[in-house]
């Protein structure tokens, strides 16, 4: 046995590992240091005090808060993260849902639904997401001018300038309407309880989904009717440039909507048929020797267990939906990177800064989200009795 | 991207601060040269892909002086936001982009600009069918402006001193807002009032569009280099003061070879025949001879691309010579 040091595979392997550490170390504390040092040097105000300092300009788009040029560049970037969560939020249901449908239709035995369904699949996924958020607000943009949009009921508009609809007005006695709803959606709670843990004991079934959507219609608007209709409806009026009143979707809006759920639902829907093709085909043959209704077949035996393989990947898509949605600077959708981490920034000149808040905000919004799939997705795993 | 960009700007800054720009210039043997992404009569590629304009001429005038060879540049194309850092970390040499003169930009970032080659001020261009003749009439109008700029804070102020309302599309570039406001997405689109009439321009019918009388900004427009490298300053500064003090003298591209035998003693001076005012920049002593001979005068230039002639369209107004009535002005060359 030779007595050498670097024959240890030990030694060797502790050697290997505190030289990787000690270069990153060495690497990180150079890079720290030359900026800290070239900030000094150019006389570049560090630190976060220029949050509390006026923004100057306006953003183009704010549905929850309201902005004015005197407001700070603290409430830019609370405007650009509840933007970008609306994006994002939004894309991922309307994502979960086409790619759910896609991804069944896949699977279809009609020929032409499966052929257009993987047409879609293919073309989506293999084309830049950018070219397609600049292709849908193309699309967009052609739309009608604002003075010719077409108009239905004298209610919506459709213009290049966005969609325009009625708004709703909370007059006096609408929060009891509003309490009505919530309370509608308790009483269906436990309906639904009552009538699972029946069919569980008796076997006997109860239109649940009938009830439950009575309940939820008919109790607001009765309470809506005896407190004398405390909800009104506000007509947008083509007034001066733009319409006045009324609520509107911006087609930079619609535009990354479009394109991150379309875009994202042929990712999903891949994932939801890998997750269907898992379920051995005896499971189908069995629930189909005991007579079960085809939909219920899906319904009740294979998306359930399809789900399993389904989440963990689902989740994934879910945090690049709401990453891909930094893109919207191409289209001018005032996200939290085309806001604070643009304009901002530019206004400023706190790059250093500002880049830091925006990404440790995404970490934040994707670890939200992972943390609340994998409680799902726990809640769904097959649980041994 | 961008943003990432310009950290790295910051942390390349100290490897590029104190070399000598002149000497790596004259070592490469061509100048790199930062312009826009294209702003018809500025800066932008003409059908043979060769960039052209108004600002691109202050480039190739500073390549006619330190190479005698106008053609020895190589254009760099930059947007609003990312000028500053392409500048900053060295990809480029200088920076010739309607970039307004600011303090901050002065002082803050760390630039140095040499002079002014163009005076703006921010206006309004609308559709003529709206029937609008003053800024003040936009009230609720939706405005498309370019992000990462001076105009966006100007447009705010202008609104709000006003008390009246509007919308904002902040939009990345020149030529995004251009197909916005064509399609109707906005109903104004703010910038200097250069780039309207450069937009304006490629209209397909620019009768259809107005730019209104309102100039809510000073907007002097000149070339820039980094701070610290003065010999480098000094060159791109009198490179354009050459220009504008051809013009003082009446000696143009036409007539400079003529000139070389006048009588006047400062047109001896400026076209080398007198003096030594090239070596003092460490450059050849016809340098403005050069400049002359190959780019033209100031007044040559602007009716080259932006003048009345042009598509453009562009009056002499407050860039007209001092004393023509403008402000145009050079200090002495001796």
């Amino acid at each position: 046995m030779q007595n050498n040091l670097f024959q240890d595979q030990k030694f060797r392997g502790i050697l290997y590992q505190t030289l990787v550490v000690g270069f990153f170390a060495l690497g990180l504390y150079f890079v720290i240091n030359t900026t800290a040092y070239n900030l000094e040097k150019r006389n570049i105000a560090t630190g976060f005090g220029f949050l509390n300092n006026p923004a100057g300009f306006d953003i183009s788009f704010s549905p929850f808060l309201d902005f004015k040029s005197t407001d700070t560049h603290l409430k830019v970037y609370f405007v650009g993260v509840l933007n970008t969560l609306l994006v994002s939020f939004c894309g991922c249901i309307a994502a979960t849902i086409l790619g759910f449908i896609v991804g069944i239709i896949r699977l279809s035995s009609n020929w032409l639904l499966s052929r257009i369904a993987y047409i879609y699949v293919e073309f989506t996924r293999n084309t830049p997401l950018l070219l397609q958020i600049i292709l849908w607000y193309a699309i967009l943009i052609q739309l009608p001018r604002i003075k010719q949009a077409p108009q239905i009921w004298e209610t919506f508009y459709i213009s290049n300038r966005g969609l325009f609809g009625p708004k709703p007005i909370f007059l006096d006695g609408s929060n009891i309407v509003i309490l009505s709803l919530v309370l509608a959606f308790v009483i269906s709670f436990f309906v639904a309880r009552w009538a699972k843990k029946r069919q569980d004991t008796t076997g006997q079934q109860f239109p649940t989904f009938t009830t439950n959507l009575s309940i939820i219609v008919f109790l607001p608007l009765v309470i809506f009717f005896i407190m004398g209709s405390p909800i009104s409806l506000e007509y947008p009026i083509l007034k001066g440039f733009n319409f006045k009143g009324g609520a509107v979707i911006r087609p930079e809006f619609i535009a990354m909507f479009l394109a991150l759920s379309i875009y994202t639902a042929a990712f999903i829907s891949e994932t939801v048929r890998s997750g269907i093709l898992s379920v051995t085909k005896g499971q189908r043959e069995a629930s189909g020797a005991l007579g079960l209704k085809k939909n219920w077949i899906m319904r009740l035996i294979i998306i359930p267990q399809a789900l399993r393989v389904i989440v963990p990947p689902l989740t994934s898509q879910y945090l690049n939906l709401t990453k891909n949605s930094s893109l919207g600077i191409a289209v001018g959708y005032a996200d939290l990177v085309h806001g604070f981490g643009g304009i901002s920034l530019n206004q400023t000149g706190q790059a250093i800064e500002c880049m830091a808040i925006t990404m440790a905000t995404y970490l934040l919004i994707s670890l939200t989200i992972s943390f609340f799939m994998n409680i799902y997705n726990r809640s769904i795993q097959f649980k041994e009795k | 991207m961008k943003k990432l960009l310009s950290i790295f700007a910051v942390l390349a800054f100290a490897f590029s601060a104190n070399a000598g720009t002149l000497d790596d210039v004259k070592n490469r043997g061509f100048l790199k040269c930062g312009v826009t992404t294209g702003l018809i009569g500025f800066a932008a590629p003409d059908d043979a892909g060769n960039w052209a304009g108004f600002d691109v001429d202050v480039c190739r005038a500073v390549a006619a002086a330190i190479f005698g060879d106008s053609s020895k540049v190589e254009f760099t194309t930059t947007t609003g936001k990312s000028r500053f850092p392409t500048l900053a970390s060295g990809e480029i040499d200088m920076l010739a982009r309607n970039t307004t003169w600011t303090l901050s930009r002065d002082v803050n970032l760390g630039f140095e600009f040499v002079g002014v080659n163009y005076y703006d001020g921010q206006g309004f261009m609308i559709p003529s069918a709206l029937g609008v003749d003053d800024a003040t009439g936009l009230d609720g109008a939706t405005v498309c402006i370019q992000t990462g700029t001076t105009t966006e804070l100007n447009l705010a102020d202008f609104f709000r001193a006003n008390g009246i309302g509007y919308e904002a599309l902040p939009i990345e570039t020149n030529d995004e807002a251009r197909e916005n406001l064509f399609a109707g997405r906005c109903d104004v689109y703010t910038t200097d009032a250069s780039g309207l009439s450069a937009t304006r321009a490629q209209a397909d019918d620019p009768d259809k569009w107005v730019v209104l009388p309102n100039i809510i900004s000073k907007e002097p427009l000149g070339p820039l280099v980094r701070h610290g490298d003065h010999q480098w300053g000094d060159v791109v500064r009198w490179s354009l003061n050459t220009m504008i003090i051809a013009e003082e003298l009446g000696v143009s591209s036409s007539n400079v070879d003529d000139s070389k035998g006048s009588n006047i003693p400062e047109v001896l001076r400026l076209l080398g025949v007198e003096g030594g005012y090239g070596e003092m920049l460490e450059l050849s002593n016809d340098f403005a001879y050069n400049i002359i001979k190959q780019v033209g005068n100031y007044s040559e230039s602007f009716d080259r691309n932006i003048g009345p002639d042009t598509p453009l369209g562009i009056g002499r107004n407050l860039n007209a010579l001092w004393t023509d009535g403008g402000i145009l002005y050079a200090p002495p060359f001796r």
